[in-house]
This record gives C-alpha cells, structure tokens and sequence, in this order.
C-alpha cells in the first residue's frame, strides 16, 4: 500500500496527538507545525517507524516573520521519503530573543552544514550542533543578514547619491 | 628519529605537515580553500573553508520580481546554467498554475540535456586532466562549444544564458538552433566513444581512479547526496523518474548506477548519463517535429500576466504594452503560497523552496544547491587518502563554486 499523505497524519497523530497542528497540503506536500521542543524527537519517529520510513534529510533552513510576536523564526524541515517516494514538510517556530532548537546532526550527517547555514543567515541556535560556526559569510560578521529588519536596498528609492554609486557630476 | 633533526629555539614540535589547498589553486578549479594535515603525502584530517564568492542570491531575490531572478539562478551551476533556468521557471509555473503547451516541454528537454551534457563532459575531462590526460579534455571542448553555439542561437547568451521565460521561451527555436543540434547529434556520438575509448580501460587511469574517494550508499544518502554522485554509490534516485516534470514521463531512458562510488564510478555514471541524454534528445527532437503547422509556431504558453509580450505588439497593441509595462515595472502580484519545487540539476536535486505572501517579490526564497550539501562530505572522502587523490576526488564531485557559496 502506497503510503498517502492521510495515512502519515494518521501515524503521527497517534504518537504525538494534539501537538502537531496547522496541517494542510499547499502544492500536495502534507505540512505541518510541531512545537520545537519536539522536533527531534518527530524526526527520529519518522526515521525508525517501519511504515512512514522519512530517511532523507532533502533541505533545512529558516524563515523570518518579525510580525509573529514570541516565534518569529521558522525552521524548515524537508524530509523525503525514497522508497515510497513522499515528501513532507514541517515547521517549527522559535523566539528570535532565545532561537534554541534541538539539531538534527546527530541523526543526519548532511543537517551539519545546512544548520550552519541557517545560523549563519538567520541566527537560530542549534542545540548539540559540533560546530556551529558561519559557513558563507566572513567570521567576523555581527548580524544574521537574511532576517527581515535588513531590507535590501529599494531600486526605486529617491534619496540615493549618485555620486556614491560613480554617476553624475563630480 | 625525532633527536636528529634540529630544531629552532622554541618551535613547536609538530608531527604533521600543514598544507593550504586553495582557496586559488589551478587544481581546484574554483574558490575552495582546504586545510590539510599531511603526514608525508597521506591526509590525515581536511577542513573546508567556502563561501569565498557568496553573493546574497536569497536576499537579492526577496526584493526581485519573478522574471528578475532568472538571473541570478544562472550563476549557481554555471556549467549548466539552463537547468537552473528551467527549474526556476517550472517552479513558478506551478506556484502560479500555468500549463506550458506539450512543444514548450519538448523543447526544455532538448535544452535541459544539452545543458546536462556540457556540465558532465567537463567535469569528465576535468577528472582526466587532474589525473594527467589533457587529451580527451581537449576532443570533448569542442561539442561544448557547439552546445553553447545552440544557446546561443536560441537566447543569445552563451555562458549565463537566462534562457527562456515563465510560461516557454522568448522566441521560437529558429533553423539555425535545429541545424545545429542535429549536427551536434550526428557527430558528437563518435567523439564521446573515443573518449570513452581513452579513458574507460585505460590502465592508467583506472588505477589512479578505482577505490579512490569512495563513499557507500548508507553513508551517501545520509549526507544527502543526490545526482550523479548518488547514482554511483548505487542508489537509482533520479528526480526525473521520481517527480516528473516537463513530461519527461513520456521519455524512455534509463538510470545508471555505480556500485562502490569512487572516483571511477563516478566517472563512468557520468558517461553513461551523458548517452541516455543524447537518447533523450533524439526522442524530445522527433517529437519536437511531429508538430505541423501552427502548433509548430508553439513556443510558450498563453499567459500574458507573466509572459513578456513580442515588441511589435508592445507598439501596436494597447493590451500587450499594458502587460508589458506591469511585468517591466514589478507590479505584478503571485499568490500567497508555499511551494518546493526540484529539478534534475547536472549535481543533483535542484530545489527552489519559494514563500509568496502575495506580494511582488518572493517572501524568501531558498536554493537547494546539491553541491553545497555533498561537499561537507568531502573530508570524510579523502582522508587517509593521499594528496593527489584529493585532487581527483575533487574534480570528480564537480564542485561549482558558484552553486556551493550562492
């Protein structure tokens, strides 16, 4: 029996009951959100159970919403299941003041650089992470440039100084 | 040993040499940098250093509109730009619905495999020129070359190509483009068996290549591996098969597997995929004329809220200047949503995860670039190996840079 996305709600709701909320399906991917003190353990069930079988870590990374007062940073999970061939997605949002989620190193190799990553970017503190040092920018950067409160510069905006940007007069 | 070597006043003792791989080294081919710790010419422990050419692609995209960041996909895999191209493309296609017409698909594949053919010859060659056989580079440049003369003809860029828009391509394929890619089919199959020729029994070769960086499936599946590197550990996963897209369903082909995924394997995986996409182009081309009359003229889908309209009709027709205009200044709104999208990438599973809020703009958009994700195994690959076997292995990942650091 080819494994839907009703029989993996129905799975994870008998495990983890009323924990697991915001369940919907935008594009056919079954998504949901987890409280963050459980995404390891959610990720672990989905490893070992027989039937669900989620063995490849596809992508990891995070969002910011700073109008989400108390879990302003999302972290993304993609998890692919090859044999029955599904994919899931699941969220878990964290306080931007104490960005703690547990990571997913000890259970995939390849959640290393992708949590580093999303340090690097967005400051989440991964919990348990080796080596949770910058990975693409410079080391000595003091702010996580993808969140929201440093927009890139607008295109359209008036105040610009030509000169600085080597146009107009000198 | 150690009390017959004199040493300074006060250095420290050190049992290992220190080696500075990169970051601008001829053999790396692109901005790595790795710390090596060499007992004589074994490698004892490696540490990678990227993100010399991050360039924000994710932060510059959350302030572009959809038909603005087709650039910025171009300089991820450079070797093969257009994959990254199309499944830009087809990501927003599906975030907005589209249908593209059957021709459109057909004549993506056609592009899509060229473009997987000139990423894996080079990195094919590559391997060889790193193990010192520069000749086989040189016969295989020259169809590289004709493939970016078929770019060329169809968008008019080579390297970067920002090929095609959302909803099919600029402009139809002209004569030219066909002429050229049926050149390309009639000759480019002979000059692929020599260098198959050059290299496949080469003892040399083979032994510079057999066991070297190699990595099991368990292993590689758990450091995400995908693409061609997977295949030669053994797994058959191949978004193509797994996530059809641009009716690649339709298409007979098969995927070749390795078994050990060392060097060797990798390179021959390679090799093979890189017949099966010349079986693909030769299926995409036939079907491609099937087509009669108009459906021959096809070449993108009717939506003209994202489709870019021809300038004549800018000039002559009020609806398309109006169209044109919106596109041009940003103002067209997507739907809210949320969509992950793959490709087949020439590395690997090419995924675009897109956040839209229904703005203008994506709200974040997130590359899955294979390559950033398969090169953390990389010390694990070469240790205890030697020094120039790092060099081997290296090549033969294909590491691109640009997709590494986006």
């Amino acid at each position: 029996m080819a494994l839907t996305n009703d029989i993996i709600r129905e799975k994870l709701t008998e495990k983890f009951g009323d924990a697991l909320t915001d369940w919907q399906e935008p594009y056919g991917m079954l998504t949901f959100t987890a409280p963050k003190e459980l995404n390891l353990k959610i990720l672990q069930h989905l490893y070992d159970d027989e039937t669900l079988g989620f063995r490849f870590l596809t992508d990891l990374q995070a969002v910011h919403f700073p109008d989400r007062k108390g879990e302003e940073l999302c972290v993304v999970y993609h998890l692919h299941n090859m044999r029955d061939n599904v994919r899931i997605r699941f969220k878990v949002y964290t306080d931007i003041q104490s960005p703690d989620v547990f990571s997913a190193t000890s259970l995939y190799q390849t959640a290393n650089w992708m949590e580093r990553e999303t340090y690097d970017f967005f400051g989440v503190n991964f919990i348990g992470h080796p080596n949770l040092i910058r990975v693409l920018n410079v080391d000595e950067m003091d702010y996580f440039p993808l969140r929201k409160e440093y927009p890139v510069e607008d295109q359209t905006r008036i105040d610009k100084d030509d000169e600085m940007f080597g146009r107009g007069t000198y | 040993m150690n009390e017959h070597i004199l040493l300074p006043e006060g250095s420290i003792e050190k049992q290992t040499n220190t080696l500075n791989l990169g970051p601008t080294h001829p053999a790396t081919h692109g901005v790595f940098q790795n710390i090596l710790e060499l007992d004589g010419e074994r490698i004892m422990k490696a540490t990678s250093t990227v993100g010399y050419i991050h360039r924000a692609f994710e932060k510059i995209a959350e302030r572009r509109p959809l038909y603005q960041i087709t650039p910025l996909t171009d300089r991820l895999n450079y070797c093969s730009s257009p994959i990254n191209n199309m499944g830009w493309h087809i990501t927003c296609e599906r975030l907005l619905g589209v249908q593209t017409p059957k021709r459109v698909d057909y004549l993506r594949i056609i592009i899509m495999e060229l473009a997987r053919i000139s990423d894996h010859l080079i990195c094919n060659s590559i391997v060889g020129v790193d193990s010192g056989a520069y000749s086989g580079f040189l016969y295989l440049m020259q169809y590289r070359e004709l493939i970016y003369e078929i770019y060329e003809e169809v968008c008019g860029s080579r390297l970067t190509t920002n090929i095609g828009r959302i909803g099919g391509f600029e402009r139809n394929f002209t004569n030219a483009a066909f002429e050229k890619l049926e050149k390309f089919l009639k000759e480019y199959p002979a000059q692929l068996k020599e260098f198959e020729n050059l290299f496949t029994r080469n003892r040399i070769f083979m032994e510079r290549t057999i066991g070297v960086g190699p990595i099991a499936a368990e292993r590689a599946l758990n450091y995400g591996f995908t693409g061609p590197n997977l295949r030669a550990a053994g797994v058959d996963y191949d978004v193509r098969v797994h996530a059809p897209y641009s009716s690649y369903e339709e298409f007979n082909f098969t995927i070749p597997v390795g078994s050990t995924g060392d060097c060797y394997d990798r390179f021959l995986v390679r090799n093979q995929e890189m017949w099966q996409s010349l079986g693909i182009i030769r299926q995409a081309y036939e079907k491609v004329q099937s087509f009669k009359g108009a459906d021959a003229e096809v070449y993108h889908a009717d939506t003209p809220a994202y489709y870019l309209p021809p300038k004549q009709d800018v000039y002559t027709k009020m609806e398309a200047l109006i169209y044109h205009f919106k596109i041009i200044m940003g103002e067209i709104e997507m739907p809210a949503g949320e969509i992950y999208s793959a490709v087949e990438g020439a590395n690997g599973e090419l995924g675009f995860y897109l956040i839209s809020d229904g703005g203008r703009t994506p709200y974040r958009l997130h590359f899955r670039r294979p390559c950033f994700i398969y090169y953390q195994a990389y010390p694990e690959l070469i240790k205890g190996g030697m020094l120039s076997d790092a060099v081997i292995t290296m090549s033969s990942l294909n590491l691109i840079a640009g997709e590494l650091d986006a």
